[in-house]
């Protein structure tokens, strides 16, 4: 299941956040249980894959809790848990820890699909944000209020949405601020005049299956997982598992198995974009 | 002899049950203190009242604090949900005691206490696919203190009526009888014999209603809009304390975090100041 | 002696019903107040249960509309899969089974013996009385997430059991303990004088008053906190996210993580994509299961009430 070129790029993506502790996972015959916690948008992939691994390895365990990106971090570093999972990337203050993407996520806004306007200026985005433009009828919608909706602070979703588009947190104008990416789409689907921003996966699942929301290209790039997979879509972010310190083969081999070409299907049946070992 | 150090074990044991439960509160307050006390610590107690906004999170250190806009909200949410929870529910329960057949009541209640047990998630998405767009009709955004309040109404209303209805079964059937035979009509006998009777059971009926209100989360945030203002009209969106904590808790740095866990205290502060008065204003109608 | 139930036509208060014909006000003779405040009382009565009835239908006929397709018998009976958008919620009805046990466990008899100490030991103004009522009452508005994070913090990792339904059982018990002591209480101090007199008169023990007599009486409260008491637990997600966990494979012992009914339908339904269809299906069998629930409650106090009647 190791081959030369999946342990080359685990060693090209470890290069962000320090020193590695790659240790080599002897064959089959492992036992034992692993315990992940934090992000609950990677909490649902980390599980299937979860699963799958058991079922090639009978004598393994992997518990999977969620509780927040900063919970996984947290947990990752003082033990708690063998690995964090964090559905962003690793902030400065914690070059401390290991970070092995296993998906890549896109970020994109999101409109009701009754709303006429096909596609936003970045400078428009920002005026609307800021709370310059108020109304649809300035960028050639219907004469109605905009009803922004903005992310919670210290979402991956909203931090990268504010470094693409050069904004301030303090500065912006929401109407309506939500927590999971589902209750963003359910917030737009359920308002005509709205405008929100979400992960590209979830979207496009939900404008696929009859929920009334569509998504806006970005700086002339259409909102695609596959764009996002070519890396022509500008905003993006990784879903990382964290991991401090030395880790020991058990990890190692769950973390490169989640890494590999087998659980592709697991992670696009999810919606997100699977690592290519180029990257 | 055996039978009365039956009774001491039986009182001892009772005794010990009782202060593991006021030593629950003990830690969980003393968790929550631990937990802040790092952030009230580095910002400051006045600060989480006077700052002019909340945003905890800048990093240039133009972070601000203030807890008033959620405080608002939080007392709005609750005082509107026991507003409308509190009439509704005691009556419902009079009509389950008082009005309806033996069959229709059972049938009631059967009905309530499905409604109590129903997750705060189905409340949540039931309020954010359904209420907030109703609402949006009559003001946009639609995700405001109305449905907060609306949302919060329809959960606490089960744990107010079916206790206000063992409250109202709990009154001596001499005392009915009594009215009866005075031939006091059905409004008089509650007016002036049910309801003085059941007076205490009711008091807590309510107290435990707004005490779920205070402590709810998962609905709140979903159906509130959780803007970090203090709202204007009824259609503002709103975020309570509750929210506050759940919507940034699981993303937030360790400084971060600490103050979140402020907001928690808060909110305890408020539940520990509405338990005094209410106990106050009870040994004052005992003792007059 | 123990009281049984009133119903309307025992006070003559149903029209029609019973000797004496009392009546409702509207009927003329009735003395203490004017005929048209009982009937603008009665609408008002039947209004509110309406309008409860109404809120109910309207919640729970959702649920029922749209989760009727996602149940059948293999959704109860096979594990999820995919997240949960396939296969069903067998290990889910599992874990949420044990936790409820375990919560039910600790929290009766734990319960009972407070509402027993403080109505018969502590009377109205004891200090030590009023202090554990307070306590109590403040427990029963601490936010479901600050539980859930002292759940974690004291029963997971100070005490060790890790995510576990153990961990989420005794969490679930410390926010269900007001309401059961509270509601319990409320009815032991509406027990007549007169039970506790005769009782003393015949010479009973403490113990065999409170269990023949007093319980019994009590079961009104006894049934209302109980029912409310697992409402709450069912109806919990926060607090369990940080104490039984999110795992949702079949448990082998308590102290393995298990996922609960209410969590699997947040996360089908708020953070996976595609998982609402098995969302209200999930939410479905749970109102099936607490229906079940409550009944099986409701008639085992109420046989504890009357056998206690029976032998005092």
């Amino acid at each position: 299941m190791r081959t030369p070129l999946l342990t080359s790029a685990l060693f090209l993506s470890l290069a962000a956040c320090g020193p590695s502790g790659a240790a080599e996972a002897t064959g089959d015959g492992l036992t034992g249980k692993l315990t992940l916690t934090g992000s609950s948008t990677v909490a649902p992939v980390a599980l299937e894959i979860g699963k799958r691994f058991e079922g090639l390895h009978p004598g393994v365990r992997i518990d999977v809790q969620t509780g927040g990106s900063s919970r996984g971090i947290a947990d990752a570093r003082s033990g708690l848990a063998d690995i964090g999972m964090a559905s962003r990337a690793c902030k400065p203050s914690e070059s401390d820890l290991d970070a092995h993407t296993i998906a890549q996520d896109g970020v994109g806004l999101i409109v009701h699909s009754d709303n006429p306007v096909e596609s936003l200026t970045d400078d428009q985005v920002r005026s609307i944000y800021l709370g310059g433009i108020t109304n649809w009828n300035e960028v050639g919608g219907p004469d109605a209020p905009i009803t922004v909706v903005n992310k919670a602070a210290g979402r991956a979703t909203l931090e990268v949405f504010l470094k693409y588009f050069g904004l301030d947190e303090k500065a912006i104008e929401a109407d309506v601020v939500v927590g999971d990416n589902e209750q963003g789409v359910k917030t737009v689907a359920g308002n005509p005049h709205s405008v929100g921003y979400v992960s590209i996966g979830t979207a496009e699942y939900g404008a696929g299956n009859g929920v009334p929301i569509k998504l806006l290209p970005t700086d002339g790039v259409e909102a695609t997982t596959e764009n996002v997979g070519e890396g022509t879509f500008p905003i993006g972010r990784p879903l990382n598992f964290v991991t401090f310190g030395e880790v020991d083969p058990l990890a190692q081999a769950f973390i490169d198995y989640c890494r590999s070409s087998e659980v592709h299907d697991l992670v696009t049946d999810l919606y997100f974009v699977p690592v290519r070992n180029a990257e | 002899m055996p039978r009365q150090r039956a009774d001491r074990i039986l009182v001892w044991s009772l005794r010990a049950t009782s202060a593991l439960a006021g030593l629950l509160v003990l830690m969980i307050l003393g968790f929550l203190v631990f937990e802040s006390l790092d952030g009230v610590r580095r910002v400051g107690a006045p600060r989480f009242l006077s700052d002019p906004g909340w945003h905890p999170n800048q990093g240039d250190g133009s972070s601000e604090f203030s807890l008033l806009p959620m405080i608002v909200a939080t007392l709005t949410t609750t005082l509107g949900a026991i507003l409308l929870a509190g009439p509704i529910g005691i009556l419902a329960a009079v009509y389950c005691r008082f009005y309806a057949s033996e069959r229709v009541s059972k049938l009631f209640r059967r009905l309530i206490e499905l409604l109590a047990g129903i997750p705060s998630v189905v409340y949540g998405f039931w309020g954010l696919v359904t209420l907030v767009p109703l609402i949006r009709e009559i003001a946009p955004p639609g995700a405001s203190l109305a449905a907060g309040v609306l949302v919060l109404f329809l959960m606490i209303v089960p744990t107010v009526a079916l206790l206000a209805f063992a409250a109202l079964k709990d009154v001596p059937k001499q005392h009915l009888e009594g009215a009866a035979a005075l031939s006091l009509s059905r409004w008089s006998t509650l007016r002036q014999v049910v309801f003085p009777s059941a007076a205490s059971g009711l008091g807590i009926a309510l107290l435990l209603g707004t005490m779920r209100a205070l402590g709810e989360t998962m609905a709140v945030l979903m159906v509130c809009g959780n803007i970090a203002r203090v709202p204007e009209s009824l259609f503002d969106p709103v975020r309570t304390l509750t929210a506050n904590i759940a919507l940034e808790l699981g993303y937030a740095t360790a400084d971060h975090r600490s103050v979140l866990f402020v907001s928690g205290l808060a909110l305890m502060i408020m539940v520990v100041g509405l338990v005094v008065v209410q106990d106050r204003l009870q040994r004052r109608a005992s003792l007059g | 002696m123990v009281e049984r139930d009133l119903s309307a036509a025992t006070l003559g208060m149903d029209p029609g019903a019973g000797p004496g014909g009392l009546g409702g006000g509207a009927g003329g003779g009735a003395r203490g107040s004017v005929p048209w405040v009982d009937v603008v009382f009665g609408a008002a009565v039947r209004g509110s249960a309406l309008l409860l009835a109404a809120g109910f239908f309207w919640l729970v006929g959702d649920i029922v509309v749209s989760g009727w397709e996602a149940v059948d018998w293999s959704f109860l009976t096979t594990a999820p899969e995919r997240s949960g958008r396939a296969g069903g919620i067998s290990t889910i009805l599992v874990s949420t089974l044990a936790i409820l046990g375990i919560a039910l466990a600790v929290s009766v008899p734990l319960g009972l013996g407070t509402a027993l100490f403080l109505s018969e030991f502590a009377d109205g103004d004891s200090r030590l009385g009023r202090l554990v009522r307070a306590s109590l009452d403040v427990l029963a508005g601490v936010p479901s997430i600050v539980f859930g994070l002292f759940g974690n913090a004291f029963f997971c990792v100070v005490l060790g059991f890790g995510f576990s339904i153990l961990s989420g059982g005794l969490t679930l018990a410390c926010m269900i303990l007001p309401i059961l002591i509270r509601s319990i209480e409320l009815s032991l101090r509406a027990v007549p004088r007169d039970y506790r007199l005769a009782g003393s008169a015949l010479d009973i023990s403490r113990t065999r008053m409170i269990l023949s007599v007093l319980l019994p009486a009590a079961s009104p409260g006894l049934v209302a906190g109980l029912l409310l008491g697992i409402g709450r637990a069912t109806a919990e997600t926060a607090a369990l996210i940080f104490t039984s966990g999110y795992v949702d494979r079949m448990p082998e012992s308590v102290f393995d993580s298990g996922r609960s009914l209410s969590i699997h339908i947040y996360d089908l339904s708020m953070n996976v994509p595609g998982g609402e269809a098995n969302a209200y299906g999930a939410a479905l069998v749970l109102v099936a299961l607490l229906l079940v629930i409550n009944f099986v409650a409701t008639t085992l106090v109420e046989r504890f009430a009357a056998k206690g009647v029976r032998q005092g």
